[in-house]
């Protein structure tokens, strides 16, 4: 079974360790502002909600893609962009409707959670288990999965 | 089942795949006019500044790909469609039966009637054959003039900048995307691009173009400068291709007219892409958007009908996003607004920001940015999802960078204890 992010908002402190860890693993310097994960802060709520790609079905960031530089690996599920191909249109970034594949200024292409590799830093990284990789059928990261992709009438039937 | 599809760009191409998941089965052929392998002309921009080369620009990897799905790449061009017969003509006689056909033709550049658009020196930005006579003449020093600032002409601007060339820029439009981008964020473009050495003319257009000698021409506009040019580059709109349906009964307007299903005035033949004029999410009319995501989407949606497991779509949002020498901007739905509805707006000219969100009641109807690169796309996920924003509304109204923030809110329980 695929494993997945289960995200649980009501247990983040907003200790930041997840950006921490991942922009380490991902640009090999600990620099929050280029992690692929991000805690939203609530301060009227006094609440965070650590946020990222979903790896959702409908991937409309990969079909919009018009050079194929987004693929399915196959052992994780996730979908990741490939920096040979990727020639930073930006086009995903505009279509993905989560806002979760940003473009970097740093790289020139386009960035997002591809899961480590079946190894997620976020996960192994948060105190408080708010992240855990896990193969649950039912996960809070499937239930934010779910209301997102309700959000959206994609009003086209599952073939 | 024989499907038939007429066009080898991102439209009919996401058709095919989507037919073949949809239909194990079925037989599926995809018919091009164009020389290369199906590719995409939104990479241009990155093959004309050696960022890719021409496969580099390929929809899928044509040795593979097509082949394992058993999808049928043609290259020919399709002269006539017998509805009738449920046939179509080939270039070379030959003819071929359909099913189903899905037109996804696209769209080609068109031109005002300027004298002297037929110098060897005047150039459109469409094809890959196109780029190869760009690249030609937009060497390094040389002088460059682009007859258009709209969207694709803003995309060409950035790769002519890159390449070296003294670019000049002319606009009818009094600024910069004038479909794209409201007065005070087309005005931010503008300013950067003068401030890196393009030379604007806005509230301008061209008079005609004539030999200069030397393999120059000369471009008068009509604010009464003269520009020596190497190369002009013509970015002045696109029509749909409707001729092949032309005698066809089928219903045409500014493109093929399509319903919810794609599925056009014969139930037989579905139009995808450029070429066809669906609807809108925003407005529920029917309109030619000419934009990527929406030729996809289409693809898909025509696809997964044809193989009669669709449903009827909700219309695609025009949206677009731009970098103009770095600056990036993006537009979604109804940015210019809806009467009496409320918008919020931060503008900081001096660092080159700028965000417009324009509501109707507690809903996002349309959006707008300039300098914004992360997550832009969560704007059309807040307004495609209709989303009540409640007291976000008041709470973007005060803080427009607020988005992400809004959109987490109000589709995630905080907490899912
Ligand atoms: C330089 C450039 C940059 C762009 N950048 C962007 C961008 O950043 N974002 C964006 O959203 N959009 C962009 N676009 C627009 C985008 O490329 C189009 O919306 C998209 O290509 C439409 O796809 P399509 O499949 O409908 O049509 P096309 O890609 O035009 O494909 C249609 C194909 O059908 C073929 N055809 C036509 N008639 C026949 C016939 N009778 N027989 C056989 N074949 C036929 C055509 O030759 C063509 O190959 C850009 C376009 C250009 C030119
Ligand atoms: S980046 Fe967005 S569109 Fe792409 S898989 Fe993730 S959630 Fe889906
Ligand atoms: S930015 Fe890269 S990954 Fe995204 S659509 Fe463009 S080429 Fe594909």
């Amino acid at each position: 079974m695929q494993k997945s992010l289960n995200i649980d908002p009501g247990k983040c402190t907003g200790c930041l360790q997840c950006e921490m860890a991942c922009s380490y693993e991902h640009t090999g310097t600990f620099n929050p502002s280029r992690s692929y994960i991000k805690v939203f802060t609530f301060h009227h709520e006094g609440r965070f909600a650590p946020y990222t790609c979903t790896q959702c079905d409908e991937a409309w960031c990969m079909r919009a893609c018009p050079v194929d530089a987004i693929t399915v690996d196959m052992a994780t599920g996730a979908k990741v962009v490939h920096d040979d191909k990727c020639v930073g249109c930006k086009v995903c970034t505009i279509a993905c409707p989560f806002g979760t594949i940003n473009y970097s200024q740093a790289t020139g292409k386009v960035v997002k959670c591809d899961l480590c590799g079946g190894d997620p830093q976020c996960a192994a990284a948060c105190p408080t288990d708010a992240i855990t990789y896990v193969d649950a059928d039912w996960t809070g990261y499937d239930r934010m999965l779910a209301s997102a992709a309700k959000s959206l009438p994609s009003a086209e039937a599952t073939a | 089942m024989q499907h038939l599809i007429i066009g080898a760009g991102p439209a009919g191409v996401v058709a095919a795949e989507t037919l073949r998941k949809a239909d194990p089965d079925a037989a599926i052929a995809i018919i091009g006019d164009e020389p290369e392998p199906p590719y995409s002309r939104m990479a241009i921009p990155y093959y004309l500044i050696n960022n890719i080369d021409e496969s580099g620009t390929y929809l899928r990897d044509p040795k593979q790909h097509f082949g394992a799905l058993n999808i049928e790449v043609v290259q020919q061009r399709v002269d006539k469609i017998d509805t009738g017969g449920k046939s179509v003509t080939l270039a070379d006689g030959s003819s071929r039966s359909y099913d189903k056909l899905l037109v996804a033709t696209g769209s080609r550049p068109v031109s005002p009637p300027i004298p002297g658009l037929d110098l060897p020196q005047v150039h459109s930005c469409w094809t890959l054959e196109d780029a190869r006579n760009i690249i030609k003449l937009a060497q390094p020093g040389s002088n460059v003039v682009l007859i258009g600032a709209g969207f694709i002409g803003c995309i060409i601007l950035e790769a002519l900048v890159k390449r070296g060339v003294n670019l000049a820029v002319v606009e009818t439009g009094n600024r910069m995307v004038p479909r794209m981008l409201d007065e005070k964020a087309g005005g931010l473009l503008e300013t950067w691009c003068k401030n890196r050495g393009i030379d604007v003319h806005t509230s301008c257009s061209v008079e005609g173009i004539s030999d200069a000698g030397d393999g120059q021409v000369e471009v008068s506009l009509s604010d009464g400068s003269k520009l020596g040019a190497a190369l002009v580059i013509t970015a002045t709109g696109v029509k749909a291709n409707t001729d092949l349906v032309a005698d066809s009964g089928i219903e045409v307007d500014q493109g093929i007219l399509v319903n919810r299903r794609m599925q056009t005035s014969n139930p037989d033949v579905y139009a995808a892409g450029d070429v066809a004029q669906g609807v809108d999410f925003s407005t529920g009319n029917f309109e030619v958007q000419a934009i990527q995501p929406t030729a996809t989407d289409h693809g898909r949606i025509a696809a997964l009908n044809m193989a009669g497991q669709g449903d009827e779509h909700h219309g695609t949002l025009n949206m677009n996003v731009l970098d103009t020498v770095g600056l990036v901007s993006c537009s979604f739905g109804l940015w210019m607004g809806v009467d009496g509805g409320d918008s919020a707006h931060l503008y900081n000219p001096e660092e080159f920001q700028y965000i417009n969100l324009q509501f109707d009641g507690d809903h996002l109807v349309g959006a707008s940015s300039v300098g914004k690169t992360q997550h832009v796309g969560v704007l059309r996920g807040l307004i495609e999802s209709r989303i009540h924003l409640g007291e976000w509304k008041q709470r973007l109204m005060q803080d427009p960078t607020a988005i992400m923030e809004a959109y987490v809110a109000c589709t995630q329980e905080l907490s899912y204890h």
